[in-house]
This record gives structure tokens, sequence and C-alpha cells, in this order.
């Protein structure tokens, strides 16, 4: 199906990732996905999904971009580029922001964590090289911006993922470490593997606990071996990476968020700190202000689509006659057994409760407006016990 | 009763002037996790070609076109409480729509089965 010379859409090569062989041996149906080949299924979706949401699966993300930012006053820099709260981000601990423009559209979400001497940023990888440009272009000089390419990324998502992983045995790599199973949603911190440094986080994009692990590229085989050899963990592809995300109603770049919208209307106010609402400074600061102040003229809602026809990507949603917005992802929800969707809609229209209807193929198909997640996160939060 | 294949991987079963239609083991299983079948009206008319049908996987929709022309004279109403039935038995359970061939000249240019079997090993 696939071949070493595939030529992606920019015209570049479509590239390889450390664990490109690891995928094939296993039977991983390889795609071409901002611009490297990754498995977008194994056994099928259906059944990785599920998978997923009971046990444990294990997720190639390498393609993301891997960036480790240092120097003089790095957190106030990094702070004139997105609405998050830096300086208050403790050693340890991550945060989730947006690079924004001047106008305060989106130009990536990411996540970001304070690990004492530096600070690393996961950015989307079809932006990865964009986000380098805009860092690179609006950083001074004596910060240090490094791209950590020679690292691949594994997510371990599922409820026994803390099972699997604390098998492994990791030990902290700072005197004050804790066990991979004590730290928190949204902490991260390194260890050893076997002598391998790992830069473990418990985060992840799927809506379930679990954890992501930043590997050495000559490392990752290893790992995702001796992960896959536990017996809660399947390797899952893209497909289910894409469903599960959709369920926890996560944005994906890309699709539901883009230059064209903002923060707020995106619903990820709680994106923007307390302190930064007030202060501002950052790039796009007026609109979020203005749009705190006001309601945005569009919002991100979530959507269930009456019948088994899912409603996707671009389909147009109705009030009535009316055109009151277009489907940014949709698809089957196999934790639900039934299609739903995330689109953007007219303020009006946005209220949980509310009937509307999607066009797909000429058929209008009952819709109705629900807060999301569709299905309940399960992130196991500082002082909760797993 | 003679089964002839085609290039966009759907099977036709003929017998008189009924074809049955559906698609290949090697597509249900390119799609995967089949989760809808949109299948056409009764009564409708084909040319060879024609959009037919639109399967939807978890992933995406796929379109089934008419691999010969004819008039739609019954659909498979058991894939709209089960369209998993295309993953588990796409050959058989799993057909799509039946036609009544308008110009069974048109199965000549099709494939048979050992045809079809060569054409899908080079891919």
């Amino acid at each position: 199906m696939s071949d070493e010379t595939a030529i992606g859409p920019d015209d570049l090569p479509v590239l390889a990732l450390p664990l490109d062989g690891w995928h094939r041996e296993r039977g991983g149906r390889m795609v071409d996905f901002a611009g490297y080949w990754l498995p977008v299924q194994y056994d099928g979706i259906m059944a990785e999904h599920l998978w997923t949401r009971e046990s444990a699966g294990l997720f190639d993300v390498s393609h993301m971009g891997q960036l480790r930012l240092s120097g003089p006053d790095a957190a106030a820099e990094l702070e004139k580029l997105l609405p998050g709260d830096i300086l208050g981000l403790k050693p340890g601990k991550i945060r989730y922001s947006l690079f924004l423009d001047e106008a305060g559209g989106i130009l990536d979400d990411l996540m970001v964590t304070n690990r004492g001497d530096h600070y690393f940023l996961i950015v989307n990888g079809a932006c990865k090289w964009d986000d380098i440009a805009h860092l690179r272009e609006h950083l001074p000089d004596e910060i240090d911006l490094n791209h950590l390419d020679e690292h691949a990324l594994l997510a371990l998502q599922g409820p026994k993922a803390v099972v699997a992983l604390s098998r492994l045995g990791l030990v902290p790599a700072l005197p004050e470490g804790v066990p991979v199973a004590d730290l928190a949603f949204m902490e991260a911190a390194p260890y050893l593997w076997d002598g391998r440094p790992l830069g473990v986080s418990r985060s992840g994009y799927t809506g379930e606990d679990g954890y992501e692990i930043s590997v050495r590229a000559e490392d990752a085989e290893a790992l995702a071996n001796a992960l896959t050899e536990q017996p809660e963990v399947k390797p899952i592809g893209l497909g289910a990476r894409d469903s599960l995300r959709l369920e926890a109603g996560l944005p994906l770049y890309g699709h539901d968020l883009h230059p064209g919208v903002s923060v707020i209307a995106a619903g990820l106010g709680f994106a923007v700190s307390k302190r930064r609402r007030t202060e501002g400074g950052f790039m796009g600061a007026d609109r979020v202000q203005a749009e705190l102040a006001a309601t945005p003229a569009e919002v991100r809602v979530g959507l269930t689509v009456e019948g088994r026809l899912p409603a996707r990507e671009g389909a147009i949603i109705y009030s009535g006659d009316t055109v009151v917005g277009t489907v940014t992802s949709g698809g089957f929800s196999p934790s639900l057994g039934r299609p739903i969707a995330m689109g953007w809609v007219a303020e009006g229209y946005a209220e949980p409760g509310t009937t509307l209807s999607i066009e797909v193929r000429g058929k209008r198909l009952g819709a109705t407006v629900v807060a999301m997640p569709f299905v309940p996160h399960h992130y196991v939060r500082k002082g909760a016990k797993a | 009763m003679s089964r002839y294949f085609t290039d966009e991987h759907e099977w036709i079963d003929v017998s008189g002037d009924i074809a049955t239609i559906g698609i290949t083991d090697y597509a249900q299983e390119q799609l995967g996790d089949i989760v809808f079948v949109e299948l056409p009206d009764e009564g409708k008319e084909f040319a060879k070609g024609d959009d037919a049908a639109v399967v939807e996987s978890v992933k995406a929709a796929s379109d089934v076109y008419a691999p010969v022309s004819g008039e739609v004279i019954e659909v498979n109403s058991a894939l709209e409480d089960e369209p998993a039935l295309v993953n588990s038995d796409a050959e058989e359970e799993g057909w799509f729509f039946k036609l009544r061939l308008t110009d069974p000249s048109e199965l000549s240019a099709l494939m048979d089965e050992g045809a079809y079997k060569e054409f899908v090993a080079g891919l």
C-alpha cells in the first residue's frame, strides 16, 4: 500500500519515525500523517478504542514537536506569546496553553512543563515548524530553543496505564522524585529505566488516566516492547486516538481550532490564567479580553446526532432553515454506539439542549447541543487516589 | 450463477438478469469497522459508474458506485441494524443491493475471481 518514496502533501518525502519498523512488524496500517508514516490502526479502530477505555493503549505520537526552552527570564518571555500563567507554573507541573497571533487567532495548542532548569513544550506535529519559526522570531536571542527531534514520544493511556507502567520499575531521577503512580494529572518528572532517561508526565489526550513519555530515539523500541509485553497494553493507531479525543470533547488543531478562531469562543477560557486576564501583555490579548467582556459571535459546542449516520467535518448545521454553523470534527462514538460531533455555532444556539439539524448528503439529521465531554474524563487529580 | 469483480472492489453475482452487489472482503478490511451503510431507494435507476451507496467507517465515508447499469429491485435491510455484517461477511450476508440489469453486455468488462485476486495481489 505504501512505500518509502511516497510524497507528502507539500511535495516533501514522508518521513519515518523511530518506531516505523516496530509498527510495520506488528501489522500497523501506515498512513501519511503530518508528513510522517504512522499507524492508523492495528486490529480495528473500534476494538482499539474500547481497549484503551477499558485497559491501556500505547500510542506513538513522535510526530509531535518536543521543544526545550531555556535562558534568562524564559517564563516571562514565553508569557508574551501565550495566555497561560507560566511564571506561576511550579517545577514538575504542566499547563495546557495556546500560541495566539496578533489578532488573537489560535496558531497552535500545546503543553508547557516546567522542568526546573528549562521549559519543555509539546506542540502539534503539523504546526511544529511554524511554531519554531514563531518562537525564534519573537523570543530574544538569549533564549535557547532546542528541537528534540532525536526523541520519540509515547502515550500510554487508559485506566490500567498506571499498573502497566509501574511494573517497569522506573526510578525517579531526582532526589525528591516519587513513583510514577504518585504523579497527579498534569505533573511530570524525570525517571531512569534501566539507566535510560525518560521524561514522564501524567497527561494525555484521550480523557483517560495515563502518561506521556519522552524517550531517546535509540531507546524507543525497547520501551515500546517493554510496555506492550504487559498484558494490559496493546498498540493503538491514530484512528482510535481521534475517536477517543472526540469523545473526551478535546479539540483538534487544524480542525476544531485554527487561526480564524479565538480561545474564549473555543471554550478554552480555562487556559487564560486569572492574572493574565487582567494584566494582558501577551500576543492577541486585546481579543481575549474583549471576548471575556462580551459573548463571542460563534462558539464551539458538542452535538449528538440522531440515527447511525455520522456527520463529519464540513457538514452544515441548521436551526430550522437558517445556517447556524459547521461541524469541525465528527464521527461514530465507539463508546456510546452513536454518532457525535463537535462544531462551531452562532451565539444563541449553543445552550445544551438546543435542537438543531445537520445536513449530510442532502439529508437533515436531528442533532442536539450537549455539554462536553461526551464520555466522562477519568483523570487522576492531585489529592485523589486512583 | 457467476460472480464478477470490479477494480473498485465490488462483487456482482449474476443470476438471469438480476445482479446482487456488495463490496469485497479486501474492501471491508481496508475500510475498517463499518458503522453505517447508506443504501439506494428501490426503483432507482443507475447508469454504470453512478454513486449508488455510501459506506461509513469509524474514520471516513466511502462511495460505492454502480458497477453495471440497472434498476434497484431490493436492498439489504439487515444492514440498517447491523452494518458490521459488511465486516463479518462481506461477500455473502453483507450484500448491498440487487439490480435488474439493463445492459448485460457490461458484464464482459468485469473481472472473474482469478483476475480479481491477481489485481489485489498487485496492490
